[in-house]
């Protein structure tokens, strides 16, 4: 802001002198051309790509629904579950749906309380993801029961066999643990929505009128709403964050609360959640590259918004390279011979292949973002991108299949493989989340329209008494 | 045309909207508003508003699902369907931690979101200023201030003239039909 003053006068020339560095907003929009662009985008036919792509998410829905309707048809027997891995694909693919859903919360209400304002470009859209990929993932634990019109049983609701869960169960706190983020994030979301849904609103005619004026609540934008809007955010975001750490700790403790080599350890919770945070950011970056080309969105999610989510999947992904070495070190040096067997077992053994594709994804990709070139470089960032996705996705496998393949007795050892059944219902939940998000974009603002013009400097009263003396201001 | 329901005055900033909600203030009228596309620094003070009451609610709330959280996890563990597992006490309430902790989030963000909808009295689909066709431009880039006709200082014929001398523009009274 200091740099700003010092140029209150602030058309092209002096954008320019200031430097694009300093501004969030590029491009020279005012208030107005940001609303008329963002809006614009739902208000018109959508771009003939993105009927494409809905087509082709709708298809994948269709396959996952299909593959569910089989596996309640049949039984888990259609995947490739064996004796000793019970848990397959479908505890991985929660994981990394979960994991996937962390950067949204991370972005809309860490990223707030620490006053990172290059926030605003992205949190709309990122909070969109964590809700579709935690409605993909509560699928997983949805259908891995088989049987799943017994899945109440989760449920602490009185049922007619007079029994109630266990709450000193890891799966019991998941159930808790994912149910309220999946509802605090979307409260979050909403609530975040309402002054954009009021614009869309007063742009709009007729029935759509009526129907975004419905879901605006009759939002008026005075200082008297705002003020205990802003109080609800920033109480929201106090709420989400000890939430967005503890969801995936939770989930580590699936994990390291039984007595299986290489799963047993204290490590997890925080390991856990920093590959989250990875692989969401992962998430992000591929998406926000995506949008930003198809709709035009340059300007507002500019590449020194990517380059600082590229400095925090280096530093999320040195952190999960660290705690990699770590669980070595301590198998090692605990003296424990089935922990110990069970890393050299990783990295060497039947999945080593796996091994060594979540070593390369996770430890050295992110690396190359140690150089400012590559960091700002799109094409760099977005393949990137896909390797994080990729190598997050075999952390969880790593983690889930090799412990279990291999645990106390060799007699119970057994390889594992996927069945069609597994592939079709992964692939087949990137079509859900897909058409969920694709949705989104279509009929909802995908970047938050009054938070971007707070953080404009122009938003700032500061800016114009400097200015010039008339508005009454500075008299 | 019916009864006068309040006023309106566009200002051309949000520095000018500060300084016109300090005037309106010090000229002792109660019931106003500064309507802005985005929250303003500083208005709060300006327009002499008190602090949001927001966090005893959620305060409140969070304290309520932590206490239902931990109730129920003893009444099913300890007094419903008592199991010992793990050689554990029935009330091993290390472990309901976890759970205590998500209700406590989970009421809290309730009481902060339907809190704020309680405040704010929303939703509230008609309201006088929406009467006005330029008022929509307030969810773009525009910067009103709106005073109602139940402000015992309101005044239909002095309004216009005290609205213009502090800098605004575009005044209209608000009337509906």
């Amino acid at each position: 802001m200091s740099i700003l003053n010092k140029h209150p006068q602030r058309d092209s020339a002096a954008t320019e002198a200031i430097g694009s560095e300093e501004l969030l907003v590029t491009g020279g929009h005012s208030f107005s051309t940001l609303t008329d662009k963002v809006s614009g985008i739902v208000e018109t036919q959508a771009p003939p790509k993105w009927y494409l792509l809905f087509a082709m998410a709708v298809s994948g829905m269709m396959v996952l629904l299909g593959a569910i309707g089989w596996l309640v048809w049949e039984g888990t027997g259609v995947w490739g579950l064996n004796n000793p891995v019970g848990w397959g694909w479908a505890i991985v693919n929660f994981v990394f749906w979960v994991g996937i859903g962390h950067a949204g919360t991370l972005i809309s209400a860490i990223l707030f309380l620490l006053r990172q304002q290059w926030r605003t470009a992205i949190n709309r859209f990122a909070e969109a993801m964590t809700i579709f990929a935690v409605i993909c993932a509560l699928v997983f634990p949805g259908i891995h029961v088989g049987r799943i019109w017994l899945a109440y049983y989760m449920f602490p609701v009185p049922n007619q066999m007079l029994i109630w869960p266990n709450f000193r169960s890891p799966l019991l706190w998941d159930i808790f643990a994912v149910g309220t983020y999946f509802t605090v994030s979307t409260l979050f979301w909403y609530v975040g929505l309402i002054p954009d849904l009021a614009t869309l609103r007063d742009r709009a005619t007729n029935v759509r009128k009526k129907v975004l004026g419905f879901f605006a609540m009759g939002w008026r934008g005075g200082n008297r709403q705002w003020q205990h809007y802003e109080k609800a955010y920033l109480m929201l975001a106090g709420l989400a964050t000890p939430l967005v750490l503890s969801v995936h700790s939770v989930v580590a403790t699936d994990f390291a609360t039984s007595m299986v080599p290489g799963w047993h350890t204290t490590i997890f919770p925080p390991y856990f959640v920093a590959g989250a945070v990875f692989s969401g950011f992962g998430m992000v970056m591929t998406l926000a590259i995506i949008a930003r080309k198809i709709y035009g969105l340059e300007d507002i999610i500019t590449v020194n918004h990517l380059e600082k989510m590229n400095k925090i999947i280096l530093v999320t992904g040195s952190m999960v390279g660290y705690a990699y070495m770590t669980e070595f070190f301590i198998a090692w040096y605990s003296g424990n011979e089935y922990e110990f067997f069970a890393f050299i077992n990783r990295a060497l053994g039947p999945y080593a292949w796996a091994y060594w594709i979540m070593f390369l994804c996770n430890v050295i990709t992110p690396q190359i973002f140690w150089f400012k070139k590559l960091r700002r470089s799109i094409p760099v960032m977005f393949v990137a991108s896909i390797f994080v996705n990729i190598g997050m996705w075999f952390e969880r496998f790593v983690i889930t299949v090799t412990s279990l393949s291999r645990d106390y007795l060799p007699s119970s050892w057994d390889y594992y493989s996927p069945s069609i059944w597994d592939i079709l219902t992964f692939v087949g939940s990137f079509g859900l989340f897909f058409t969920f998000f694709l949705l989104f974009l279509r009929f909802l603002p995908m970047v938050a329209l009054s938070e971007v013009k707070g953080v404009m400097p122009e938003a700032d009263p500061h800016h114009y008494h400097l200015k010039e003396g008339k508005n009454g201001g500075a008299k | 045309m019916s009864q006068t329901l309040g006023a309106l005055a566009r200002f051309a900033n949000p520095a000018e909207l500060i300084e016109a909600a300090k005037k309106i203030r010090d000229a002792g009228y109660k019931k106003f508003d500064c309507h802005s596309p985005f929250p303003i620094h500083g208005m709060d003070d300006a327009m002499g508003m008190k602090r949001s009451p927001l966090g005893y609610i959620v305060g409140g709330m969070t304290l309520t699902g932590a206490t239902i959280g931990m109730t129920l996890q003893y009444w099913v563990a300890a007094v419903e369907y008592p199991l010992i597992i793990s050689g554990k006490p029935f009330f091993s309430w290390q472990a309901f931690i976890i759970v205590t902790f998500a209700l406590f989030v989970l009421f809290g963000a309730f009481g902060a979101v339907l809190g704020m909808f309680h405040l704010n009295r929303l939703p509230r689909l008609h309201h006088p200023v929406f009467y006005s066709d330029k008022f929509a431009k307030v969810t773009d880039d525009a910067f009103y201030v709106s005073i109602e006709a139940e402000d015992e200082q309101f005044d239909e014929d002095k309004i216009q003239k005290f609205l213009s001398s502090i800098g605004g523009t575009d005044i209209e009274l608000l009337a509906g039909e």
